[in-house]
Order: C-alpha cells, then structure tokens, then sequence
C-alpha cells in the first residue's frame, strides 16, 4: 500500500531532513507528491529552511 | 595596530553568544569560551590570515564545546527529554482534517534565496534556536550547526536513534513555525 495522508507525508519529510527513509516510503513520497497541491508546498518549506540553515551556519555575525 | 590578544579578548562577548546559544547554561558557556580564548593564545602562530579571525575561533569553540557536551553528554538523559515534551504531536498544530489532510494548504514562503542571508533573518533564527527547549534545542544544534552525524550524538549521549528523531523531528517543526510566524508570513507576498 502506497497510499499516504498529508500528514504522513510531512512527517516523512521532516524525517528525511535526518535519516534514510525505506524505498518503501521514497515511493509512496514521490507518489503522493505528483498527486497532492498542498505536500509540495510544504517540501518547499523544509527545503528553505535547509538552506536557511545552511546560511546559519556559515554566518559569522555582523 | 591592535595586538592580535587584544583582538581575540574584544571577540569574548561574541564568542560566548555562540556557546549560549549551543550550550544553554551559562557556566559551560563561560568554560567552552574561556578554553577557547587560552587555546587561540597558546598557539597564535596556527592563525594564519588566510580567514577571519572570528571564523578560526569559531572552528576553535565548536571543537570545546563538542568536548564539553561529551564531558557533560550523562546530563542530558531520556528522563530529561520527556519532561519537557508536551504529549502533543507538533504536527498536529500544522492543521489536519480528520482524514490526514491539510485543513488549509501551507502558506508559500516564495522563493527567498537572498533574504536568507540578511542580517535582520540572521536575527530571526538566532532567536528561534534560542526559543526551543533546552535539551532539544541542545540536540538540534548538536545536529545543524556543529554537524555532528546522529550516530555520533547517539553514542556521546546514550541515546537511541529513536529518541534523538523524536526530538529533531519536533525542533524542526518548531522552527518551522517560528520563522513562519517571525519572517516568511511578514515577507512573503499573498
């Protein structure tokens, strides 16, 4: 079953910011990302906030 | 041409911002800065002017405080994380429907590559890192700014990997929610 609700799916982003997720779940991410409007939206947030961190990390202070 | 001792010893109060931020008690902040200033002074010649001054003591002050958070990892124990967790998922403060859907779709942050090096956003993570909870703010920034591998936390801390996820999975979501609140909703276009 492949099938995942927007909350599962967002817990697994967020999960993916720390581990390897099974194939399993890689499938039913990428599935459900082709299907919903509203899962990608929220990718994209974690995604900047990748970035933001990224930024952060590197940011020596003014 | 100030001497370089005095250039490091006018970088203390910054460097203690960083170790406050990371550390979350003032009294091994105090220490990891204190190690930090009497290595950079007992080996002046290892600066080499290739960076800035403030970056190589910064590369010097996440070594120490690695060291201190090994030296104290026992205090930071699965007892102290449950206590300060509320039983709340925190994803449930995004808003579902019943079904597992979104209540409201999330709101665009836009694309705000440039924004996310301003000082003024700077200032925004700082004080959402300071607002997480200490032990999980602690573990968060173990993981995103001194980048240590979850394995490596795990080991130094006793934690299992489970516990650890719980714990960046909640931060993540918490600063997710501070930035939206403090930056993106005032920045992003409708």
């Amino acid at each position: 079953p492949l099938n995942r609700t927007c909350k599962e799916v967002t817990a697994l982003v967020i999960a993916r910011e720390d581990r390897d997720l099974p194939l399993r779940e890689r499938l039913a991410l990428r599935i459900h990302m082709k299907l919903c409007d509203s899962c990608p939206v929220f990718e994209r947030q974690i995604l900047t906030m990748r970035n933001a961190m990224r930024q952060w990390r590197g940011y020596q202070g003014p | 041409m100030e001497s370089l001792n005095q250039q490091i010893a006018d970088l203390r109060d910054y460097l203690l911002k960083f170790a406050r931020l990371q550390l979350r008690n003032e009294a091994w902040a105090e220490d990891a800065v204190s190690e930090t200033v009497l290595a950079a002074l007992g080996k002046p010649q290892a600066f080499d002017h290739r960076s800035q001054l403030k970056t190589w003591l910064v590369g010097i002050l996440k070594h120490k405080i690695i060291d201190l958070l090994r030296q104290h990892g026992r205090e930071v124990t699965v007892s102290s994380i449950s206590s300060e967790n509320d039983e709340t998922d925190p994803l449930d403060y995004i808003g579902y429907q019943a079904d597992g859907h979104f209540t409201e779709a999330p709101a665009n942050w836009g694309n705000p590559e440039q924004d996310l090096s301003s000082r003024q956003f700077m200032a925004v993570m700082d004080a959402c890192a300071n607002q997480l909870p200490p032990v999980q703010g602690r573990l968060f920034l173990m993981r995103e700014w001194l980048e240590l591998s979850v394995e490596d936390i795990c080991k130094d801390l006793n934690l299992t990997p489970t516990n650890l996820y719980v714990q960046l999975h909640r931060a993540r979501l918490r600063l997710r929610a501070c930035l939206e609140l403090n930056w993106f909703a005032r920045t992003s276009t409708p």
